[in-house]
Protein backbone atom coordinates (compact mmCIF):
# COMPACT_ATOMS: atom_id res chain seq x y z
CA UNK A 1 0.00 0.00 0.00
CA UNK A 2 2.70 2.45 1.07
CA UNK A 3 4.87 1.50 -1.81
CA UNK A 4 2.12 2.24 -4.23
CA UNK A 5 1.51 5.66 -2.76
CA UNK A 6 5.21 6.48 -2.83
CA UNK A 7 5.52 5.58 -6.47
CA UNK A 8 2.55 7.78 -7.24
CA UNK A 9 4.20 10.72 -5.52
CA UNK A 10 7.29 10.22 -7.59
CA UNK A 11 5.23 10.35 -10.73
CA UNK A 12 3.57 13.52 -9.56
CA UNK A 13 6.74 15.33 -8.63
CA UNK A 14 8.46 14.66 -11.96
CA UNK A 15 7.54 17.02 -14.74
CA UNK A 16 5.69 15.05 -17.36
CA UNK A 17 6.42 17.48 -20.12
CA UNK A 18 9.33 19.87 -20.32
CA UNK A 19 9.64 22.59 -22.93
CA UNK A 20 12.90 22.77 -24.79
CA UNK A 21 12.90 26.55 -24.85
CA UNK A 22 12.03 28.53 -21.80
CA UNK A 23 9.57 30.89 -23.42
CA UNK A 24 6.03 31.51 -22.33
CA UNK A 25 3.22 32.22 -24.72
CA UNK A 26 2.18 35.83 -24.60
CA UNK A 27 -1.37 36.54 -23.62
CA UNK A 28 -3.36 37.56 -26.73
CA UNK A 29 -3.40 41.32 -27.06
CA UNK A 30 -6.74 42.83 -26.18
CA UNK A 31 -7.11 46.11 -28.02
CA UNK A 32 -8.24 49.06 -25.98
CA UNK A 33 -12.01 49.35 -26.09
CA UNK A 34 -13.37 52.14 -28.24
CA UNK A 35 -16.97 52.68 -27.24
CA UNK A 36 -19.14 54.38 -29.82
CA UNK A 37 -22.74 55.41 -29.35
CA UNK A 38 -25.39 54.57 -31.89
CA UNK A 39 -28.77 56.24 -31.90
CA UNK A 40 -31.24 53.96 -33.63
CA UNK A 41 -34.82 54.74 -34.57
CA UNK A 42 -37.21 52.40 -32.81
CA UNK A 43 -40.89 51.95 -33.39
CA UNK A 44 -43.00 48.91 -32.65
CA UNK A 45 -46.24 48.31 -34.58
CA UNK A 46 -47.61 46.20 -31.71
CA UNK A 47 -47.87 49.31 -29.57
CA UNK A 48 -48.84 51.92 -32.17
CA UNK A 49 -49.89 54.44 -29.54
CA UNK A 50 -46.27 54.73 -28.37
CA UNK A 51 -44.29 57.36 -30.24
CA UNK A 52 -41.19 56.38 -32.17
CA UNK A 53 -37.97 57.04 -30.28
CA UNK A 54 -34.24 57.18 -30.81
CA UNK A 55 -32.69 54.49 -28.66
CA UNK A 56 -29.05 54.62 -27.71
CA UNK A 57 -26.71 51.66 -27.90
CA UNK A 58 -23.04 51.46 -27.09
CA UNK A 59 -20.78 49.31 -29.22
CA UNK A 60 -17.11 48.56 -28.68
CA UNK A 61 -15.61 49.23 -32.12
CA UNK A 62 -12.48 47.21 -31.31
CA UNK A 63 -14.70 44.12 -31.08
CA UNK A 64 -16.79 44.93 -34.13
CA UNK A 65 -16.50 44.85 -37.91
CA UNK A 66 -15.90 48.07 -39.83
CA UNK A 67 -19.35 48.55 -41.36
CA UNK A 68 -22.54 49.89 -39.84
CA UNK A 69 -24.26 46.61 -40.61
CA UNK A 70 -21.70 44.80 -38.45
CA UNK A 71 -22.57 47.11 -35.57
CA UNK A 72 -26.29 46.56 -36.10
CA UNK A 73 -25.87 42.80 -36.12
CA UNK A 74 -23.68 43.02 -33.03
CA UNK A 75 -26.33 45.06 -31.24
CA UNK A 76 -29.01 42.61 -32.27
CA UNK A 77 -26.95 39.62 -31.16
CA UNK A 78 -25.65 40.93 -27.89
CA UNK A 79 -27.80 43.76 -26.62
CA UNK A 80 -31.29 43.90 -28.04
CA UNK A 81 -32.73 41.03 -30.07
CA UNK A 82 -35.89 43.05 -30.76
CA UNK A 83 -34.01 45.46 -33.04
CA UNK A 84 -35.39 44.89 -36.53
CA UNK A 85 -33.75 45.60 -39.88
CA UNK A 86 -33.51 43.95 -43.28
CA UNK A 87 -30.19 42.48 -44.32
CA UNK A 88 -29.06 39.71 -46.54
CA UNK A 89 -25.87 39.67 -48.58
CA UNK A 90 -23.73 42.07 -46.47
CA UNK A 91 -21.81 43.11 -49.58
CA UNK A 92 -23.96 45.61 -51.43
CA UNK A 93 -25.59 43.24 -53.88
CA UNK A 94 -29.05 42.67 -52.50
CA UNK A 95 -30.02 46.20 -51.45
CA UNK A 96 -31.92 45.00 -48.39
CA UNK A 97 -30.13 47.07 -45.76
CA UNK A 98 -30.89 50.50 -47.24
CA UNK A 99 -31.35 53.00 -44.43
CA UNK A 100 -30.63 56.56 -43.48
CA UNK A 101 -27.26 56.71 -41.75
CA UNK A 102 -26.06 60.07 -40.43
CA UNK A 103 -28.53 61.84 -42.68
CA UNK A 104 -27.58 59.97 -45.81
CA UNK A 105 -29.44 57.17 -47.53
CA UNK A 106 -27.08 54.32 -48.04
CA UNK A 107 -26.60 50.60 -47.59
CA UNK A 108 -25.57 49.73 -44.05
CA UNK A 109 -23.27 47.04 -45.41
CA UNK A 110 -21.33 49.51 -47.58
CA UNK A 111 -21.19 52.33 -45.04
CA UNK A 112 -18.20 52.49 -42.72
CA UNK A 113 -18.74 53.39 -39.10
CA UNK A 114 -17.46 56.89 -38.51
CA UNK A 115 -14.28 56.25 -36.44
CA UNK A 116 -14.84 59.45 -34.44
CA UNK A 117 -16.15 57.91 -31.23
CA UNK A 118 -17.08 61.27 -29.75
CA UNK A 119 -19.95 61.54 -32.20
CA UNK A 120 -23.12 59.51 -31.95
CA UNK A 121 -24.06 57.69 -35.16
CA UNK A 122 -27.74 58.17 -35.91
CA UNK A 123 -29.59 55.56 -37.92
CA UNK A 124 -33.09 56.05 -39.27
CA UNK A 125 -35.20 54.10 -41.77
CA UNK A 126 -35.49 55.46 -45.32
CA UNK A 127 -37.17 58.87 -45.14
CA UNK A 128 -40.77 59.51 -46.15
CA UNK A 129 -41.69 55.86 -46.31
CA UNK A 130 -44.18 54.17 -44.06
CA UNK A 131 -42.37 52.20 -41.41
CA UNK A 132 -43.19 48.55 -40.88
CA UNK A 133 -41.02 48.32 -37.79
CA UNK A 134 -37.81 49.95 -36.52
CA UNK A 135 -35.58 50.27 -39.60
CA UNK A 136 -37.84 48.39 -42.01
CA UNK A 137 -39.66 50.62 -44.50
CA UNK A 138 -42.78 49.62 -46.42
CA UNK A 139 -41.64 49.38 -50.05
CA UNK A 140 -44.95 48.13 -51.49
CA UNK A 141 -45.57 51.36 -53.40
CA UNK A 142 -42.01 51.37 -54.75
CA UNK A 143 -42.36 47.81 -56.06
CA UNK A 144 -45.77 48.56 -57.54
CA UNK A 145 -44.25 51.43 -59.48
CA UNK A 146 -41.44 49.19 -60.67
CA UNK A 147 -44.02 46.69 -61.85
CA UNK A 148 -45.92 49.41 -63.69
CA UNK A 149 -43.01 50.09 -66.09
CA UNK A 150 -43.05 46.44 -67.23
CA UNK A 151 -39.38 45.76 -66.56
CA UNK A 152 -38.93 42.81 -68.87
CA UNK A 153 -37.98 42.18 -72.48
CA UNK A 154 -40.84 42.82 -74.89
CA UNK A 155 -40.52 41.84 -78.54
CA UNK A 156 -42.61 40.09 -81.15
CA UNK A 157 -40.13 37.97 -83.08
CA UNK A 158 -38.29 34.99 -81.77
CA UNK A 159 -34.58 34.83 -82.67
CA UNK A 160 -33.81 32.89 -85.87
CA UNK A 161 -31.88 30.13 -84.10
CA UNK A 162 -34.53 29.90 -81.40
CA UNK A 163 -32.01 30.45 -78.65
CA UNK A 164 -30.88 33.93 -77.71
CA UNK A 165 -31.59 37.52 -78.63
CA UNK A 166 -28.14 38.65 -79.64
CA UNK A 167 -26.77 42.10 -79.07
CA UNK A 168 -23.65 43.85 -80.32
CA UNK A 169 -20.94 44.75 -77.85
CA UNK A 170 -21.62 48.45 -78.43
CA UNK A 171 -25.32 47.97 -77.69
CA UNK A 172 -24.50 46.05 -74.56
CA UNK A 173 -22.21 48.84 -73.45
CA UNK A 174 -25.18 51.23 -73.43
CA UNK A 175 -26.60 49.32 -70.47
CA UNK A 176 -23.52 49.89 -68.33
CA UNK A 177 -24.30 52.20 -65.44
CA UNK A 178 -27.97 51.19 -65.61
CA UNK A 179 -28.16 47.46 -65.14
CA UNK A 180 -26.13 47.59 -61.90
CA UNK A 181 -29.07 49.14 -60.04
CA UNK A 182 -30.17 46.88 -57.19
CA UNK A 183 -33.42 48.74 -56.43
CA UNK A 184 -32.46 49.57 -52.87
CA UNK A 185 -34.70 52.68 -53.05
CA UNK A 186 -31.97 54.92 -51.61
CA UNK A 187 -32.26 57.37 -54.52
CA UNK A 188 -36.05 57.49 -54.71
CA UNK A 189 -36.38 58.15 -51.00
CA UNK A 190 -33.77 60.91 -51.12
CA UNK A 191 -35.67 62.80 -53.83
CA UNK A 192 -37.86 65.70 -52.57
CA UNK A 193 -40.04 65.40 -55.66
CA UNK A 194 -40.68 61.79 -54.75
CA UNK A 195 -41.43 62.73 -51.14
CA UNK A 196 -44.21 65.10 -52.15
CA UNK A 197 -45.64 63.12 -55.08
CA UNK A 198 -45.04 59.52 -54.15
CA UNK A 199 -48.36 58.39 -55.56
CA UNK A 200 -47.78 59.66 -59.10
CA UNK A 201 -44.10 60.42 -59.67
CA UNK A 202 -42.21 57.21 -60.42
CA UNK A 203 -38.95 58.25 -58.78
CA UNK A 204 -35.35 58.00 -59.96
CA UNK A 205 -34.77 54.29 -59.40
CA UNK A 206 -37.81 53.20 -61.39
CA UNK A 207 -37.24 55.77 -64.15
CA UNK A 208 -33.65 54.61 -64.54
CA UNK A 209 -34.94 51.08 -65.08
CA UNK A 210 -37.50 52.43 -67.57
CA UNK A 211 -34.60 54.00 -69.47
CA UNK A 212 -32.62 50.78 -69.23
CA UNK A 213 -35.39 48.99 -71.13
CA UNK A 214 -35.92 51.85 -73.58
CA UNK A 215 -32.35 51.78 -74.86
CA UNK A 216 -32.03 47.99 -74.85
CA UNK A 217 -31.46 47.10 -78.51
CA UNK A 218 -33.42 43.84 -78.07
CA UNK A 219 -36.52 45.50 -76.69
CA UNK A 220 -39.13 46.63 -79.22
CA UNK A 221 -41.61 48.37 -76.93
CA UNK A 222 -39.68 51.66 -76.68
CA UNK A 223 -42.53 53.73 -78.14
CA UNK A 224 -45.01 52.17 -75.76
CA UNK A 225 -42.71 52.78 -72.81
CA UNK A 226 -42.31 56.42 -73.79
CA UNK A 227 -46.06 56.73 -74.20
CA UNK A 228 -46.57 55.55 -70.62
CA UNK A 229 -44.39 58.39 -69.29
CA UNK A 230 -46.07 61.04 -71.45
CA UNK A 231 -47.84 62.94 -68.68
CA UNK A 232 -46.97 65.68 -66.23
CA UNK A 233 -46.45 63.41 -63.22
CA UNK A 234 -44.69 60.13 -64.00
CA UNK A 235 -41.50 61.59 -65.46
CA UNK A 236 -41.60 65.37 -65.48
CA UNK A 237 -41.66 65.74 -61.70
CA UNK A 238 -37.90 65.30 -61.92
CA UNK A 239 -36.46 68.78 -61.43
CA UNK A 240 -32.83 67.61 -61.62
CA UNK A 241 -32.28 68.04 -57.92
CA UNK A 242 -29.71 65.25 -58.28
CA UNK A 243 -29.94 63.95 -54.74
CA UNK A 244 -30.28 60.55 -56.40
CA UNK A 245 -26.81 60.62 -57.96
CA UNK A 246 -25.27 61.94 -54.74
CA UNK A 247 -26.76 59.24 -52.53
CA UNK A 248 -26.57 56.15 -54.78
CA UNK A 249 -24.52 53.54 -52.89
CA UNK A 250 -23.57 51.91 -56.20
CA UNK A 251 -22.32 55.17 -57.71
CA UNK A 252 -24.91 55.28 -60.50
CA UNK A 253 -26.52 58.38 -61.91
CA UNK A 254 -30.32 58.11 -62.17
CA UNK A 255 -30.60 61.86 -62.79
CA UNK A 256 -28.64 61.52 -66.00
CA UNK A 257 -30.79 58.59 -67.14
CA UNK A 258 -33.94 60.63 -66.52
CA UNK A 259 -32.47 63.54 -68.50
CA UNK A 260 -31.81 61.12 -71.37
CA UNK A 261 -35.41 59.90 -71.29
CA UNK A 262 -36.58 63.49 -71.42
CA UNK A 263 -34.31 64.16 -74.39
CA UNK A 264 -35.42 61.06 -76.25
CA UNK A 265 -39.04 62.10 -75.76
CA UNK A 266 -38.47 65.71 -76.76
CA UNK A 267 -36.48 65.02 -79.96
CA UNK A 268 -38.36 62.21 -81.62
CA UNK B 1 -78.63 65.51 -32.66
CA UNK B 2 -76.01 63.61 -34.56
CA UNK B 3 -72.44 64.21 -33.56
CA UNK B 4 -70.29 66.00 -36.10
CA UNK B 5 -67.48 63.68 -37.12
CA UNK B 6 -63.97 64.65 -38.15
CA UNK B 7 -62.51 63.53 -41.48
CA UNK B 8 -60.41 60.92 -39.81
CA UNK B 9 -63.37 59.52 -37.90
CA UNK B 10 -65.32 59.28 -41.13
CA UNK B 11 -62.45 57.43 -42.73
CA UNK B 12 -62.37 54.94 -39.87
CA UNK B 13 -66.11 54.38 -40.11
CA UNK B 14 -65.83 53.95 -43.88
CA UNK B 15 -63.19 51.28 -43.39
CA UNK B 16 -65.35 49.55 -40.78
CA UNK B 17 -68.27 49.54 -43.19
CA UNK B 18 -66.10 48.10 -45.95
CA UNK B 19 -64.87 45.35 -43.62
CA UNK B 20 -68.41 44.37 -42.58
CA UNK B 21 -69.52 44.38 -46.20
CA UNK B 22 -66.53 42.29 -47.21
CA UNK B 23 -67.38 39.85 -44.42
CA UNK B 24 -70.84 39.30 -45.88
CA UNK B 25 -69.43 38.36 -49.28
CA UNK B 26 -68.11 35.19 -47.62
CA UNK B 27 -70.13 32.01 -47.37
CA UNK B 28 -73.02 32.29 -44.85
CA UNK B 29 -71.49 29.85 -42.36
CA UNK B 30 -68.15 31.69 -42.29
CA UNK B 31 -69.37 35.29 -42.56
CA UNK B 32 -69.92 35.71 -38.79
CA UNK B 33 -66.29 34.83 -38.10
CA UNK B 34 -65.07 37.49 -40.53
CA UNK B 35 -67.47 40.03 -39.08
CA UNK B 36 -66.34 39.17 -35.58
CA UNK B 37 -62.73 39.63 -36.62
CA UNK B 38 -63.48 43.08 -38.00
CA UNK B 39 -65.35 44.05 -34.83
CA UNK B 40 -62.57 42.81 -32.54
CA UNK B 41 -59.88 44.54 -34.58
CA UNK B 42 -61.66 47.87 -34.25
CA UNK B 43 -62.62 47.33 -30.60
CA UNK B 44 -59.00 46.68 -29.71
CA UNK B 45 -58.22 50.36 -30.27
CA UNK B 46 -61.55 51.79 -29.19
CA UNK B 47 -59.96 53.55 -26.23
CA UNK B 48 -57.45 55.35 -28.43
CA UNK B 49 -57.45 59.13 -28.05
CA UNK B 50 -58.98 60.84 -31.09
CA UNK B 51 -55.99 63.18 -31.21
CA UNK B 52 -53.50 60.39 -31.89
CA UNK B 53 -53.56 61.15 -35.60
CA UNK B 54 -50.40 59.34 -36.62
CA UNK B 55 -51.43 56.21 -34.77
CA UNK B 56 -54.93 56.23 -36.24
CA UNK B 57 -53.55 56.81 -39.73
CA UNK B 58 -51.18 53.91 -39.29
CA UNK B 59 -54.00 51.69 -38.09
CA UNK B 60 -56.07 52.75 -41.10
CA UNK B 61 -53.29 51.73 -43.47
CA UNK B 62 -52.89 48.47 -41.60
CA UNK B 63 -56.66 47.96 -41.76
CA UNK B 64 -56.80 48.48 -45.51
CA UNK B 65 -53.94 46.05 -45.94
CA UNK B 66 -55.72 43.39 -43.91
CA UNK B 67 -58.96 44.09 -45.74
CA UNK B 68 -57.17 43.52 -49.02
CA UNK B 69 -55.82 40.20 -47.74
CA UNK B 70 -58.92 38.87 -45.99
CA UNK B 71 -61.32 40.38 -48.53
CA UNK B 72 -59.76 38.25 -51.26
CA UNK B 73 -62.15 35.76 -52.77
CA UNK B 74 -59.73 32.91 -52.17
CA UNK B 75 -59.81 33.44 -48.41
CA UNK B 76 -62.67 31.22 -47.25
CA UNK B 77 -62.31 30.84 -43.50
CA UNK B 78 -60.77 32.72 -40.61
CA UNK B 79 -60.36 32.58 -36.87
CA UNK B 80 -62.02 35.60 -35.27
CA UNK B 81 -59.09 37.32 -33.53
CA UNK B 82 -58.23 40.99 -33.28
CA UNK B 83 -55.60 41.96 -35.83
Amino acid sequence: MFALRASRNVLKSRPVFARGLASTAEAPKVPAPRIKKFGIYRWNPDTPEKKPELKEYEVDLSQCGPMVLDALIKIKNEQDPTLTFRRSCREGICGSCAMNIEGRNTLACLCRINPDIAKEEKIYPLPHMFVVRDLVPDLTQFYKQYKSIEPYLQRDEVPADGKENLQSIADRRKLDGLYECILCACCSTSCPSYWWNQQEYLGPAVLMQAYRWMIDSRDEATAKRQQMLENSMSLYRCHTIMNCARTCPKGLNPGLAIAKIKRSMAFV
Amino acid sequence: MARKLSGLQKEVLALYRKCIRAAHTKSPENAPAFEQMARLSFRKYQGLNTKEFTTIEHLLRKGYRSLEIYGDKQVKKCTPVAL
